[in-house]
C-alpha cells in the first residue's frame, strides 16, 4: 500500500479511538456506583487530595489564620500549599 | 475531483518521504510534540474527573457549616449555639459536629477522625479509608491504638474499611463514635467542633447566615456555595498546578513556532526550487509544506491525546498524583472516573495543531514563491 | 516553433552592478529540430533557455510559442501561437510542466530519495493516477538502461548514470520541446557521445531539443540542425544546417 493510505489509515484508526473514548467515559461514568451510606451520611465537605495539612485538606472549611499557625509572616512550607491555595473569595472573616 | 485526489495523495506521499529523510530530526520534533499536547492533555482529564468527584461529594454537604473564631483562630462551639441556631426561622435541621485531626507519630500521617452518629457503629468499634488500612497494614478485624490524651490509648477494632473507590472522600478517614472521640481528644463535654445546619429554602441561606452572625459575632457561617466556589477556585485554570502547565505548553509552541518562522535551511530551499523547475506551481509546495506540518501534528494530536486518557484513567495519573502528594504520608488512589467532552478535545486541537500547522507554511511562502530560475543558476 | 521578438533581460536595473543578459534578441527556433547556442559563460544562453523554458520573464520583448499541442484550458479556439511572457504563474506553470522538460547543469535531482521517485515527481501535481505515472517512469528507466536503479537513492550514482536520470526525469510528463543546460559539463567524451546519440533519438521521437553548451563536442556535432552563436547577450550569426 502506498505510504501515503497508509499514513491515512493510521490517522484514521486513531481518530476511531479518539471518538470512542467519550463512549468508554460516559459509559464508566454510569457504572460507577455511589458511595457507601454510611459515608454519605456524615455529609463531609472536602475532597482528600491532600493530608499534609489542615488548610490543604479541608480547603473549604479553613480560615484565614491557618496558613500563618507559626508565624504572622510564616512562608509556606509543605509542597501543596502551592497547589491548593486557600481560596481568595473568603467574604466572612 | 479524482484528480484532486491523487494529487493530494502523490504530494502526501513526498511529504512523508521527506519527512523520513530527515528522519532523526522529525523523530524528535514529533516525540517533544507529544509531550507537549500529553502533559495540558492529561492535565484537562484528571482536572475535569477530580471536578466531577468533587461536585457528586459536595451535593451532599450541609447547607450551611457554622464555625466559631477566637482572635481569628478558629475554636470550639458550644453546643448551645446549636439550640439557639435551630429556633432561627427557616433552618429545619442544626447537626453538632465532631471531628478532627489525629497526627499519627508511628507512621508520620495525619488523619481525619469522624463520628457518625449511625447506630450500627459500636464503641470500640472504628471504620477506616483503604488509604489507612494500607499504611497500617490493616485489615477486618485488627486492632489499633490510638494514642489518647489521656494515660491509656485507645484500642480500636476494625469493622469495615471503606472501597478505594471512595478514596477521593475518605481515604485518611477514621470514623468513630462521639463517645470514643471525646475520650481519645479529651474533648470538653458541652462543646463541637462545628455545626451542620440544613434549611429549608436555600435562598434563604445568605439571610440565615446573617442572623448568625448577629446573634453571635464570633460564628463564621460558611455557606454551601461558598465551599464549591472553592474547589472551582483550585481546579479553575488561573490557579497552581494548571496555570504552570499551561504556561509551559505556551511557552513549547512559542519556541516551536520561532524556531520554523526563522525561515528554511539552504537545503530546504533549494529542494523548493527544484520542485518548481520542474513544474510545481507554488500552491503545490505550500500544499506540500501543509502535509508535512499536518502529519506530525496530527499524529502528535491523536496519539497524545489517547496516550493522556491512558495515563490518567487507566494508570491514575501517576505525574499529578506524585505532584499533590507533597509531603504526604497517606494519599488517595486516583482511580478516577473518565470524564471528557468534545469541547475539550476541540480547545487543545485550536491551541496546538492549527498554530503549529500555520507556523510551517509561513515561512514557505517566501521561497516558494520566487522563480525558480534560481535552481537553473545554482 | 518558438518566436523571440526583443527580448531583453536586466539584471539589478537601476542599481550600480546592473547586468544586461540579453540585449534585444529577436530570434526563431524551428520545431523538430536540434538547436544548439553556443557560446563563452556570459554570454547570456542560461538566460535565454530560461526565459523560452517559462521559468522567467524577460525585462522587455515577448516570445510566442507557435504550434504547441498542450491542451492549454486557456487556449481561445483558432489561435494559433501563446504569448507566454503576459501569461499569469499558474498558466505559465501549466506549460512549463506539460510543454518542456529541462536538462540542468548540476542535474538537480533531490537527494535522499530514490531514482525512481525522482523522475516521478514532476507528475506528482497533476493529478494523473500514479499507476501510470510509475509505469511509465520505469519504461523510461529502461529505456535508458538504467532500470535496475530504480529503487536506490540518488546519492549512489555515477555521473553519467544522473544523468540519464536527469533525462528521464524531464520525460515523465512527454513534453514536446526539451532544454538542456551545458548537459555534458561533467561528462567525459564517451558519455558525451552517448547523450548526443540519445539527444538524436528524441528528435526521432517529434521532439524539439535546445541546447546551450561551450562543449565542441556538442556544438560540432553532426547530428545538430541549428547553431545560433551569442556573446555578451546578443546573437552574433545564426546558421542553419538543413
Amino acid at each position: 500500500m502506498r505510504r501515503s493510505l497508509q499514513f491515512l489509515l493510521f490517522i484514521a484508526l486513531n481518530l476511531i479511538i479518539v471518538l470512542l473514548l467519550p463512549l468508554h467515559a460516559r459509559n464508566e461514568q454510569h457504572a460507577a456506583a455511589r458511595h457507601d451510606e454510611r459515608l454519605r451520611s456524615l455529609h463531609v465537605t472536602d475532597l482528600c487530595l491532600v493530608t499534609e495539612a489542615r488548610y490543604s485538606r479541608h480547603p473549604a472549611m479553613a480560615d484565614r489564620h491557618a496558613a500563618f499557625q507559626e508565624h504572622p509572616l510564616a512562608l509556606e512550607y509543605f509542597p501543596s500549599g502551592s497547589l491548593i491555595t486557600p481560596p481568595a473569595l473568603l467574604n466572612t472573616p | 475531483m479524482k484528480r484532486s485526489i491523487e494529487r493530494h495523495l502523490n504530494i502526501l506521499d513526498f511529504a512523508l518521504s521527506s519527512l523520513k529523510r530527515r528522519r532523526a530530526k522529525n523523530f524528535s520534533l514529533l516525540a517533544i510534540y507529544l509531550l507537549v499536547i500529553f502533559l495540558p492533555a492529561s492535565l484537562l482529564f484528571f482536572v475535569s474527573a477530580l471536578k466531577r468527584e468533587a461536585a457528586i461529594i459536595l451535593s451532599d454537604a450541609p447547607d450551611l457549616v457554622v464555625q466559631r473564631l477566637i482572635a481569628g483562630r478558629q475554636d470550639l462551639v458550644p453546643k448551645i449555639y446549636a439550640e439557639v441556631i435551630a429556633g432561627i426561622s427557616g433552618v429545619s435541621e442544626v447537626r453538632p459536629r465532631l471531628w478532627g485531626y489525629y497526627f499519627d507519630s508511628w507512621n508520620g500521617a495525619n488523619y481525619t477522625i469522624m463520628t457518625s452518629d449511625d447506630r450500627s457503629l459500636k464503641q470500640g468499634k472504628a471504620s477506616v479509608g483503604s488509604g489507612v488500612a494500607r499504611s497500617r497494614k490493616m485489615k477486618v478485624g485488627s486492632m489499633f491504638p490510638l494514642r489518647a490524651e489521656a494515660k491509656a490509648p485507645l484500642i480500636l477494632e476494625v469493622e469495615s474499611i471503606f472501597s478505594s473507590r471512595s478514596d477521593l472522600m475518605a481515604s485518611d478517614m477514621i470514623v468513630i463514635t462521639p463517645e470514643d472521640f471525646q475520650q481519645l481528644f479529651n474533648f470538653p463535654a458541652g462543646q463541637v467542633t462545628d455545626l451542620a445546619v440544613t434549611a429549608g429554602n436555600a435562598r434563604e441561606l445568605p439571610t440565615i447566615a446573617a442572623k448568625i452572625v448577629s446573634l453571635y459575632p464570633d460564628s463564621r457561617p460558611i455557606l454551601k456555595s461558598e465551599m464549591q466556589r472553592t474547589y472551582q477556585a483550585i481546579f479553575d485554570w488561573r490557579s497552581g498546578m494548571v496555570m504552570l502547565i499551561l504556561a509551559a505548553t505556551m511557552l513549547s509552541f512559542i519556541i516551536f513556532a520561532w524556531d520554523k518562522a526563522t525561515g528554511l535551511s539552504a537545503e530546504e530551499r533549494r529542494e523548493i526550487g527544484i520542485l518548481k523547475s520542474i513544474g510545481w506551481e507554488t500552491s503545490d509546495v505550500l500544499l506540500l509544506k501543509f502535509w508535512e506540518g499536518a502529519v506530525i501534528s496530527l499524529t502528535a494530536f491523536l496519539v497524545g491525546v489517547i496516550l493522556a486518557y491512558f495515563h490518567v484513567f487507566f494508570f491514575s495519573a501517576p505525574l499529578f498524583a506524585q505532584a499533590l502528594k507533597g509531603w504526604s504520608v497517606l494519599y488517595p488512589r486516583f482511580q478516577l472516573v473518565p470524564v471528557l467532552d468534545a469541547y475539550q478535545l476541540v480547545v487543545l486541537f485550536l491551541f496546538t495543531v492549527v498554530p503549529y500547522t500555520t507556523a510551517i507554511i509561513v515561512p514557505c511562502w517566501r521561497a516558494a514563491t520566487t522563480d525558480p530560475d534560481t535552481a537553473m543558476r545554482s | 516553433m518558438i518566436e523571440l521578438v526583443g527580448v531583453t533581460k536586466t539584471f539589478n536595473s537601476g542599481r550600480p552592478h546592473q547586468f544586461t543578459a540579453l540585449n534585444s534578441v529577436t530570434l526563431v527556433v524551428r520545431p523538430e529540430e536540434i538547436t544548439v547556442f553556443k557560446g563563452p559563460s556570459g554570454s547570456g544562453k542560461t538566460s535565454l533557455l530560461t526565459m523560452i523554458g517559462c521559468m522567467a520573464r524577460p525585462t522587455s520583448g515577448r516570445i510566442f510559442l507557435k504550434g504547441v499541442a498542450a491542451a492549454l484550458p486557456f487556449q481561445e479556439e483558432g489561435v494559433e501561437a501563446v504569448e507566454i511572457t503576459s501569461l499569469p504563474e499558474r498558466f505559465l506553470t501549466a506549460i512549463r510542466r506539460s510543454t518542456f522538460g529541462f536538462i540542468f547543469q548540476q542535474f538537480n535531482l533531490i537527494n535522499g530519495i530514490s531514482v525512481l521517485e525522482n523522475v516521478m515527481l514532476p507528475a506528482y501535481t497533476t493529478g494523473e493516477g500514479v499507476a501510470h505515472v510509475k509505469a511509465r517512469a520505469l519504461s523510461l528507466l529502461e529505456q535508458f538502461s538504467i532500470g535496475r536503479h530504480a529503487a536506490q537513492r540518488v546519492e549512489l550514482l555515477s555521473g553519467g548514470e544522473l544523468q540519464r536520470v536527469a533525462i528521464a526525469r524531464a520525460l515523465i510528463n512527454n513534453p514536446a520541446i526539451i532544454i538542456a543546460d551545458e548537459p555534458t559539463a561533467h561528462l567525459d567524451s564517451k558519455l558525451s557521445e552517448e547523450f548526443m546519440a540519445i539527444v538524436a533519438q528524441l528528435k526521432s521521437e517529434g521532439r524539439s531539443v535546445l541546447i546551450a553548451s561551450h562543449d565542441p563536442l556538442v556544438f560540432d556535432s553532426p547530428l545538430i540542425d541549428s547553431l545560433v552563436e551569442m556573446r555578451d547577450g546578443e546573437v552574433v550569426s545564426s546558421r542553419s544546417f538543413r
